[in-house]
C-alpha cells in the first residue's frame, strides 16, 4: 500500500492534503485497490457546502457504487473534470492524477482530527485481519 | 400437510434466545382485538367442488371478446399467435431477471432485443429491461430526473392530461420527500404545453402524455425548449402503439420517454401484468432505475449479453440504490419483444394506421348525429372526446344491456369541467360493423331521450 506523506486519512478511506489554505481530497491507494477498476465518478458542483462526514459524490467500480464523504467540512472549489473521461486516474495515480475534489475547509482544526500515515496503515492492517 | 421447518424444540430455543416465553408474548405489541382474529372459514371442500365454485365466480366476469369502445390506458390489440408460443417455452417461462448470464443468453438475449426496439420506437438511446406499467415507470422517471439535479430542485410539473392514475402514482411514489408536484391542480385552464409558464429554475422536470389522456397529439417542442431554458427535463409518457406512425418524442427533445407497453403483445389480463417501459439519453444512464442488459464480448471474441451497470441496484447499493422497487416485467418484456419482431417496422405501423383511420371513420360517423359533438380542434390518434346529450354512465349503460357494447370513459370521474363528455377508443380489434352498431345505438338513444 502506498501512502502519501503529507496527507491525512479519514476512515472512510478519503485522504486531504493541504494546498495553499485549500485541501486536496482523494481516495487512498488502498480504497482504489479494494474497488478495483474505476468506470465512473461522480462529483459535486463547485460551490456546493458540505459538513464534515457528508457523502460528497460516487465512486462507482465494476464490483461496487460507493459514497466518499468529506473528511472535513467545506465549501467545494474545484473537481476534477478529467475524470469524466478517465475515471481510471483514481486507479493509476491517486495521489496526483486521480484527486476527486478541491475545497477550502470552513473549520481547518478538523485536519488534526485525521489519522496520520502510520494510523491509516494500522486500521487498514486491523481491517483486514478482521 | 402443511411444510412446517421449524419443530417446538426450534421455536422455544429461538424465543429463549430474544427472551420471550411464548409466541403470544412476541406479539404482544399487535393491538389485542386484532391479534388473533377468527377467520370464521368454511371447512375444507373438494379439488371439484373448490373448481365448480370457482368457475361459477368467473362466469359473472364480462370477456372483452365483443364490440370495446374503452381504452384511457389500457388498449385491446391483437396479439399475434407467436407471442404467447414463445412465451410459454420452458426456457423462457419466468418474470424474472437472469443473474447468471452463463445459462441465460437467450433471455438476456430477448431483453437486449426489447431495449434495442424500445430506443428505435421512442427516439431514445438506452432503454431498461422494463417496470411494473406505465404509472410507476413515470415516478421512475421522476426520481431519476431529482438525482440528475442531486436532489437539489423540488418541483415537478405535470400536465393535468397526463392519465390522472399516473399523477395519483407520482405523488405516492414521492410523497414524503417534500416535492411540489403541480401544474394539475387547474385542470380546465392549462394545456399540455402551457404547463410552461410553470417552469422555473426549481423544477426538475415536466411531464406529458403523447398522446394527452384526451387522445390529442401536439407538437412537445415549444416545451422542450422551455424545459431545457431552465435546465429541466421533459420526460414524456407515450403510447407505444402511437408511436408506430407518430414522431418520436426523442425527435421532439424528450430527455426520458416512458409509458404502458400493455398494447405490446399484452392482453388486457384484468389489469395486469402490464409492463413499462423506461427510455433515456445515454448522459442520464446512471440515474435510470432498474435492470439494464448490454452486449459484449467474451474472451474468445463472440458476441454475449450480461446485466451490466447493476452497481446502482438495490441488491448491492441498498438504501441508496436508483430505486427499491427492483422488479421488472420480464416476462411482459418478451411478450413485447416478439410482437414487435414479429410485427416488424412496417407492421407496428400499419397497426397504428389502422388505430388511427377507424377512430377518425367512428368520430366521423358520430359527429353527424344531432346531439354529439366531437372534439376536432387537434389532431388525436386512436382516442378522442365526444360531448353526449346526457350523463355518460346512462349512456354506458344503455349501450351494454341493450348492445353488449362496453362504451367509453367517463372523463366526468376526472375532469369536473368535462362531465358528459365520454373519451371512446378504437383498435384495429375494431370492425366497422361494430363502429357503425356504436354510432346507431348512439343515435336510438337520442331518438329515445327525445321521444
Amino acid at each position: 500500500m502506498k501512502l502519501d506523506p503529507e496527507a491525512r486519512y479519514a476512515k472512510t478511506h478519503e485522504l486531504a492534503r493541504w494546498d495553499g489554505d485549500e485541501i486536496i481530497c482523494g481516495i487512498s491507494d488502498h480504497a482504489q485497490g479494494a474497488l478495483s477498476d474505476i468506470v465512473y465518478v461522480e462529483l459535486p458542483d463547485v460551490g456546493d457546502a458540505f459538513d464534515k462526514g457528508d457523502a460528497f459524490g460516487v465512486v462507482e467500480s465494476v464490483k461496487a457504487a460507493s459514497d466518499v464523504y468529506m473528511p472535513m467540512g467545506g465549501e467545494i472549489t474545484a473537481v476534477n473534470e478529467d475524470l469524466e473521461d478517465m475515471p481510471e486516474l483514481v486507479n493509476k495515480d491517486p495521489y496526483g492524477q486521480g484527486w476527486l475534489i478541491r475545497f477550502k475547509p470552513s473549520d481547518p482544526a478538523e485536519f488534526d482530527d485525521l489519522m496520520d500515515g502510520a494510523a491509516y496503515e494500522a486500521m487498514v492492517a486491523a481491517e483486514e485481519e478482521e | 400437510m402443511p411444510y412446517i421447518p421449524h419443530s417446538e424444540a426450534d421455536r422455544q430455543a429461538m424465543l429463549a434466545a430474544i427472551g420471550v416465553r411464548s409466541i403470544e408474548e412476541l406479539f404482544a405489541d399487535v393491538p389485542e382485538h386484532v391479534r388473533f382474529p377468527a377467520l370464521n372459514l368454511p371447512t375444507g371442500i373438494s379439488e371439484i367442488e373448490a373448481r365448480h365454485e370457482l368457475e361459477s365466480l368467473a362466469a359473472h366476469n364480462l370477456p372483452v371478446t365483443g364490440s370495446c369502445f374503452l381504452g384511457a390506458g389500457a388498449y385491446r390489440h391483437y396479439v399475434p399467435a407467436v407471442v404467447d408460443a414463445v412465451l410459454r417455452r420452458g426456457e423462457f417461462y419466468t418474470a424474472y431477471t437472469p443473474y447468471q448470464p452463463e445459462i441465460s443468453q437467450g433471455t438476456l438475449q430477448a431483453i437486449f432485443e426489447y431495449q434495442t426496439m424500445i430506443c428505435a420506437l421512442t427516439g431514445m438511446e438506452v432503454s431498461n429491461a422494463s417496470h411494473y406499467d406505465g404509472a410507476t415507470a413515470t415516478a421512475e422517471a421522476v426520481i431519476a430526473a431529482l438525482n440528475v439535479h442531486r436532489l437539489k430542485r423540488r418541483k415537478v410539473v405535470v400536465s393535468p392530461f397526463l392519465h390522472p392514475e399516473y399523477r395519483a402514482v407520482v405523488r405516492t411514489y414521492t410523497q414524503g420527500m417534500g416535492l411540489e408536484v403541480t401544474g394539475d391542480e387547474r385542470i380546465g385552464e392549462l394545456g399540455n404545453c402551457e404547463i410552461a409558464e410553470l417552469l422555473d429554475q426549481d423544477t426538475a422536470c415536466a411531464i406529458v402524455q403523447y398522446p394527452d389522456f384526451l387522445g390529442r397529439i401536439e407538437d412537445l417542442i415549444p416545451l422542450a425548449e422551455a424545459a431545457h431554458a431552465v435546465g429541466a427535463l421533459l420526460v414524456v409518457a407515450a403510447n407505444p402503439v402511437a408511436l408506430g406512425m407518430l414522431k418520436p418524442p426523442g425527435a421532439m427533445g424528450a430527455d426520458i420517454v416512458v409509458g404502458e407497453g400493455q398494447g405490446l403483445g399484452g392482453g388486457l389480463n384484468f389489469g395486469g401484468p402490464y409492463l413499462g417501459f423506461f427510455a433515456t439519453r445515454m448522459e442520464y444512464v446512471r440515474r435510470m432505475a432498474g435492470r439494464l442488459v448490454g452486449q459484449t464480448v467474451d474472451i474468445e471474441g463472440k458476441r454475449g449479453f450480461v446485466l451490466t451497470l447493476s452497481t446502482r441496484e438495490q441488491h448491492i447499493r441498498r438504501e441508496k440504490a436508483t430505486s427499491n422497487i427492483c422488479t421488472n416485467e420480464g416476462l411482459m418484456a418478451l411478450a413485447a419483444a416478439v410482437c414487435m419482431a414479429a410485427l416488424g417496422r412496417n407492421g407496428m405501423r400499419r397497426v397504428a394506421e389502422l388505430c388511427y383511420h377507424k377512430a377518425h371513420y367512428a368520430a366521423d360517423r358520430i359527429a353527424e348525429l344531432p346531439g354529439y359533438t366531437v372534439w376536432r380542434e387537434r389532431p388525436f390518434f386512436n382516442e378522442f372526446v365526444v360531448r353526449c346529450p346526457g350523463p355518460v354512465a346512462e349512456i354506458n349503460a344503455h349501450l351494454l344491456d341493450e348492445h353488449g357494447i362496453i362504451g367509453g370513459y367517463d372523463l366526468g370521474r376526472d375532469y369536473p369541467h368535462l362531465e358528459g363528455h365520454m373519451l371512446l377508443c378504437v383498435t384495429e380489434m375494431n370492425t366497422r360493423e361494430e363502429i357503425d352498431l356504436l354510432v346507431e345505438a348512439l343515435g336510438v338513444l337520442l331518438a329515445k331521450a327525445a321521444a
